[in-house]
């Protein structure tokens, strides 16, 4: 948590991508934290509707406009479907969580292809490393919080044990990066 | 391509063989979903792709109810949703109590959490002898299961929590009685619960209801069957009858948005207009 609300007070209003989250949360958590999360960012953080449209930035808006953030509800699966929508599930757990990690990541892997940029941060198990591999195979980028900088380095740990990560990164590093990345010429979606 | 790259014809094809062997119709389920749980099936048999998952479906019986199970998601709990529940008490019963006789449908039942939920609240509001509850599913094993009413003591103890939770006063232990490890509900429990197969995508208006539960089942279907559900719902519902949705789900997206009002927003517990 303290990681996310690192990146998403840092990251500045033009950024443009959106973002897709899944938190390891409680089953009964109401969505306050969402909310303190949007309150401290320049960007539009809110829980992913049922069928919601990935609002995706168009070629003018591109590094203007502010894109969305997405967060996965406590107790559904998050997935993405090839037109870009949402789909919530409430499948066996994955990992010990609902929502997962690699569900996100492997319905994303296959819906947004090589667009896609694939993060894993701080974490106490490893829910993730199954994903980020299918994000991989699929030609997309996969960016890893160094273990050493991490609350709790399992998740990153259990991730690069899992690929060849193209970027190991503390958070400053890594929202440098995303900025970077941020650019009209790239077009790409990330998820973290 | 790897083989574990599913290409979306080839889902649609096996999804269309399904269809026309055994009539159990997937074709309009969300595709992440479908996708999600034949890439597990894939994992646990030792298939390389979906063609050879749709040829052994054609011709072993076995692994097609086996690829059945895996695509009708049984994941349920007794009480799931504190606030649903209260809600339930607080903004339904009121009504239902006006009834001289209550007919409730949980429309995918599953292996019966919610009927059996739904029973016990019935019974401490004094309403359960002149109620019956239609509990349906399109999949037969958990229905069976739900008819037993067997359940293991260590989800139990959870759904206790749950029950006290959701505003329940009784002794959640008086429901059931525990045997080697297991609850089995109380028979007084079931005797007006009428389980039956029932297919939401296929099968048509059985009876005119009060009351509608359908929660988390919806978010399973595409836009346009969706909309195909809440025909079925809307056409099965009397003037004024109530229909509940899972936490996540709702009408936004359907035709009958403007034929319901909002009895609780958050909940989603929606009554019918006259």
């Amino acid at each position: 948590m303290n990681a996310l609300k690192f990146i998403f007070s840092s990251l500045p209003a033009d950024f443009s991508l959106p973002i897709i989250i899944v938190q390891h949360i409680s089953a009964h958590s109401d969505n306050e934290w969402i909310n303190l999360l949007n309150d401290k960012s320049n960007l539009t953080i809110k829980e992913a509707d049922e069928k919601e449209k990935i609002a995706c930035p168009t070629e003018q808006s591109f590094g203007r406009e502010t894109g969305n953030v997405y967060i996965a509800p406590a107790n559904y699966h998050l997935l993405i479907e090839s037109d870009k929508t949402f789909s919530l599930t409430i499948d066996e757990y994955v990992n010990f969580a609902r929502p997962s990690i690699d569900v996100l990541f492997e319905s994303a892997a296959e819906s947004y292809k090589h667009k896609l940029i694939g993060i894993v941060l701080t974490g106490s198990n490893n829910d993730g490393a199954k994903g980020i591999k299918r994000i991989k195979e699929y030609g997309g980028l996969a960016i890893i919080q160094d273990p050493e900088t991490a609350e709790s380095p399992t998740m990153p740990a259990s991730a690069i044990a899992a690929i060849e990560p193209d970027y190991i990164l503390s958070l400053e590093k890594i929202i440098e990066l995303l900025i970077k990345l941020n650019n009209p010429t790239i077009t790409q979606t990330k998820i973290s | 391509m790897k083989s574990e790259h599913i290409s979306e014809l080839e889902i649609s094809l096996l999804l269309e063989a399904i269809y026309q062997k055994y009539g159990y119709d997937f074709r309009q389920y969300s595709k992440a979903h479908i996708h999600r749980r034949i890439r597990n099936r894939m994992a646990l048999s030792g298939l390389e792709d979906v063609s050879q998952i749709q040829s052994k479906v054609l011709k072993d019986e076995t692994f097609a109810y086996e690829l059945l199970q895996d695509l009708s998601i049984t994941v349920t709990e007794m009480f799931r949703d504190k606030d649903f529940y209260k809600s339930l008490r607080e903004n339904v019963i009121p009504i239902l109590k006006t009834y001289p006789f209550i007919k409730i449908w949980h429309a995918g039942c599953a292996t019966g959490e919610e009927a059996y939920s739904m029973a016990i609240i019935m019974q401490e509001e004094g309403l359960y002898d002149r109620a019956t509850i239609y509990a349906t599913d399109f999949n037969q094993h958990a229905l069976n299961r739900a008819k037993e009413g067997v359940f293991s003591n260590t989800m139990m103890k959870e759904y206790t929590a749950n029950y006290q939770l959701s505003g329940g006063k009784e002794s959640f232990s008086d429901y059931y009685t525990s045997s080697y490890g297991n609850a089995i509900m109380n028979q007084s429990l079931k005797k007006n619960i009428v389980w039956a197969n029932h297919n939401l995508v296929t099968d048509s208006v059985f009876a005119e209801v009060h009351l509608i539960l359908c929660r988390n089942v919806l978010i399973y279907f595409d836009v346009d069957l969706q909309n195909k559900v809440q025909k079925l719902f809307y056409e099965s519902l009397i003037n004024g009858g109530i229909l509940c949705l899972g936490s996540k789900e709702g009408l936004r997206f359907t035709d009958f948005c403007e034929k319901y009002t909002e009895l609780d927003k958050k909940q989603k517990v929606f009554k019918k207009k006259y």
